[in-house]
């Protein structure tokens, strides 16, 4: 059955364009309608326009093509281009899925966590931020990079702030958070700017090229690499980096929290694969140490101390924020072996990380919107008085865990062969050891929302109340996937799509391109960089 | 005599010279350093320089704020209407050569409406941020000055 | 050694603004202090940009023909052609960093209205823009057990 044929063809060739100004302008709009009712609408139709456009985007790129949309009529490297291929594709795809579903959510959340006045602007708001993200991951251009990380960045520390008609603390973590951000995102422009000297260019496909010619390039593509590695390594909550991300996820709105969860560091994940194997070549030993020794290590301990320290932590959502860091130690991991099973691997944790950690930030709000819980002592017998909304959270979080049949674990056993394949037997340790942690984490939840009595409130016990509807739709589709994509383990969709991003490093418009050059482009090879050392 | 006769005077002077200066560097983009954010926050700039001078007050009755909210969004719709009318006739996204009957007039015609769209959102927001702040104090009365 | 260091002065005052703006944005307690840090810092990178884009002899990048062979240069470009060779009596410095820190300067000012927009609810809800301050009513409310 062609799906593809369904696609209108203005769709398809204008979609890379249309994903990133519809929402932005939407946006603009938005923030002056009157009824917040009208401004929900919007969003919604903006977010279903955009994921439909997104899986037409991604059936074109897994057919075979690659897409390169000049901006303007000017041809790249001159330019700006979008460029689309198998990596980008996904992760536009889910960014776009991820905003649909949150919106649903976001309906009876909104109206519960955000004043009145502020509905229509804060959906603005949302609609900037969701623009720059999927901007930052369509271009080809590597200030354009900048440009859209800024927007969407700038637009997240509104959106966070906006937490503090609920929690007043949300407004210093807003400010913690736009601190830290914006020197990330000054150090990875500082890193463009030392790229731009060198190679005279700032298309990337370009960059990669010259680059390549150069042989790695001189003491100034070093410090480039490093500001970017830096840069990046801040936005997608890198080990010693994060800190930024507890205050950040605990304090927003829910809705926030949910769609942030789910894509702002799957964003500058994508880029930093980018940047380490497409712009910069893996091959040349300053890459190579950084990525096998630096971000290995980085991910390793970011791994372990963070799973550590969500155990101890009695906010929910603090919990799973640090949570988050160690998953996205998993990620880093994977690109640190550098192999194509690996780098796999970790785009496939990526994927998954997005819809469990989407699904258990949704039933979180579930369980603030109906009993104001914020605590996991308090999430006692929500087993017996919100059993829909608890199933979904116990499934999203035996996938977390790595339970056999769900997402979690098809993503952790690839990345685990993975690194057995290359002979890194500390490292399928450390990802068994952070699993346990897990469990420990994820565990004491369950255990108190199953087997611990619901409160009761002047001897009465608390009744069944379940989460309204537009909660617990989004909620079961995330579960649902997250079993869906375990129950593929060996050539589902989603693994599929994963596999075709590793190929895709290397290939596609990068090398092929839309204005006609062709390079040699190592691919990932199967057993790792030629220029590292053996540990 | 009220306390800031000569600020008063001289302002009023000045603050149509600014605006000017604002349009003069809007148009003078094309040619030389200027366009749409200089010239938006040049305009914006005489504005604060009125409302600092004769009051808050006096400001929002010149300029109000429901202008100022609508400027925002319309300068945006006017930026991305003029990529959306390219891609109706034919080119991508901002291809502005399809704008007029030859190419040259065409990207002279484009640049020239998004850098309008890029003043008004510009002086907009400048303007927008300015009241949100002013507004939360109430202003100071001449003699307290 | 020396002339080594006056020919690279610019990348000095980059490096002096750069490590005076991260250390007071680490180091100050105030809240608007590490804004007005993190101010200087970005600015270090605009000097970073356009101090590298100036060609030896160049002139400001504004073409200085007339109108007319304006048009002309316009329309060569608008077709695609190879506008470089038109216009080579004149060395220009790189446009190209100039339009990227006009972009990078928007970004910076859309930022620091964030920061204290920030700023100014922060002190209108605890009353205070010093950190310590702030962690300290913090740690007291939710020390005090009420829903966090």
């Amino acid at each position: 059955m062609d799906v593809l044929a369904i696609f209108p063809e203005w769709l398809i060739t204008h979609g890379a364009a249309l994903m990133v100004v519809l929402p932005l302008m939407m946006g603009a709009l938005c923030a002056v309608l009157p009824n917040e009712r009208l401004a929900w609408l919007l969003v919604m139709i903006v977010t279903l326009i955009c994921a439909v456009t997104g899986l037409g985007v991604l059936l074109t790129i897994m057919g075979g093509d690659s897409m390169s949309y000049a901006m303007g009529g000017w041809d790249p490297p001159k330019g700006i281009a979008l460029e689309i291929d198998g990596l980008s594709a996904p992760v536009m795809l889910l960014i776009s899925v991820m905003a649909v579903l949150c919106s649903i959510y976001a309906l009876p959340a909104t109206i519960a966590e955000v004043e009145p006045r502020k509905r229509a602007p804060f959906y603005a708001a949302f609609l900037v931020c969701f623009a720059g993200l999927l901007g930052m991951v369509a271009t080809g251009d590597a200030f354009n990079v900048f440009v859209f990380l800024e927007v969407s960045s700038i637009s997240t520390y509104v959106l966070v702030a906006m937490g503090s008609s609920r929690d007043r603390r949300a407004l210093h973590s807003a400010y913690r958070y736009l601190i830290l951000g914006s020197i990330g995102a000054t150090f990875f422009v500082i890193g463009i700017g030392f790229l731009y000297m060198e190679t005279g260019t700032l298309n990337m496909a370009d960059m990669a090229r010259v680059l390549r010619e150069l042989d790695g390039g001189s003491r100034v593509s070093q410090v480039a690499f490093g500001f970017i590695i830096v840069g990046l390594g801040l936005k997608l909550a890198m080990f010693p980096l994060h800190m930024w991300l507890p205050g950040a996820y605990a304090h927003s709105p829910t809705y926030v929290t949910a769609f942030l969860a789910s894509t702002a560091t799957k964003a500058a994940l994508y880029l930093l694969i980018r940047f380490i194997f497409t712009v910069f070549d893996p091959n040349v030993d300053y890459v190579a140490v950084i990525v096998t020794r630096l971000i290995v290590g980085v991910a390793v301990v970011g791994m372990l101390f963070a799973s550590l320290q969500a155990i101890f932590q009695t906010d929910i959502r603090r919990a799973l924020a640090y949570s988050s860091v160690a998953q996205v130690g998993y990620m880093l991991l994977g690109i640190g072996l550098a192999t194509a099973g690996s780098v796999s691997a970790g785009y496939l944790h990526l994927i998954n990380h997005a819809v469990i950690k989407g699904a258990l930030f949704i039933a979180v709000g579930a369980f603030w919107y109906r009993f104001g819980i914020t605590r996991v002592a308090d999430m006692r017998g929500l087993g017996k008085t919100m059993p829909l909304t608890m199933g979904a959270f116990m499934i999203a979080g035996l996938s977390l865990i790595g339970l056999p049949f769900t997402a979690g674990f098809v993503s952790k056993y690839n990345l685990a062969s993975a690194a057995a394949d290359k002979g890194w037997w500390w490292a399928v340790a450390v990802i068994m050891f952070t699993s346990i942690f897990a469990i420990i984490y994820i565990g004491q939840m369950l255990k108190v929302a199953y087997f611990d009595d619901p409160h009761e409130i002047d001897g009465v016990a608390v009744v069944r109340n379940e989460a309204p509807l537009a909660m617990l739709i989004p909620l079961w589709i995330l579960a649902g996937l997250s079993i869906v994509i375990g129950m593929g383990f060996d050539g589902g969709f989603v693994v599929e799509a994963s596999e075709g991003a590793a190929k895709a490093i290397g290939f596609g418009p990068f090398v092929d391109g839309g204005f006609g050059f062709t390079a040699e482009l190592n691919g990932l090879p199967e057993n790792g960089l030629s220029a590292e050392v053996a540990p | 005599m009220s306390p800031h006769v000569i600020l008063r005077v001289v302002s009023k002077f000045l603050i149509p010279l600014i605006a000017l200066f604002a349009f003069y560097v809007q148009f003078h983009g094309d040619f030389g350093p200027g366009g749409g954010f200089q010239a938006g926050v040049i305009l914006a700039a005489s504005v604060i320089l009125y409302a600092l001078i004769f009051g808050l007050d006096a400001a929002k009755k010149a300029i109000p704020p429901s202008w100022v909210r609508i400027g925002m969004t319309a300068g945006v719709l006017i930026y991305g209407g003029t990529g959306v009318l390219t891609w109706i006739l034919g080119e991508n996204f901002l291809g502005y050569n399809v704008l007029a009957h030859d190419a040259a007039h065409g990207q002279h015609y484009g640049i020239l409406a998004v850098e309008l769209g890029v003043f008004v959102t510009v002086t907009s927001v400048m303007l927008a941020i300015f009241y949100a702040f002013g507004s939360r104090q109430p202003d100071l009365t001449d003699e307290d000055w | 050694m020396l002339t080594s260091f006056f020919e690279h002065y610019n990348y000095m005052v980059v490096i002096v603004l750069m490590m005076t703006g991260l250390y007071v944005v680490f180091a100050s307690r105030n809240l608007v202090k590490k804004l007005v840090g993190l101010s200087v810092f970005q600015t270090s990178v605009f000097l970073l940009y356009i101090t590298v884009g100036k060609v030896k002899g160049g002139q400001p990048p504004i073409l200085v023909d007339d109108h007319a062979s304006t048009s002309e240069i316009v329309k060569l470009a608008a077709a695609g052609g190879d506008v470089a060779t038109h216009s080579s009596d004149v060395i220009y410095s790189n446009p190209l960093p100039h339009v990227l820190i006009l972009t990078a300067i928007v970004v910076g000012v859309a930022t620091l209205a964030i920061g204290l927009a920030l700023v100014v609810r922060i002190r209108e809800v605890y009353g205070t823009v010093e950190e310590g301050e702030i962690d300290a009513i913090d740690y007291r409310y939710n020390l005090e057990g009420t829903e966090s």
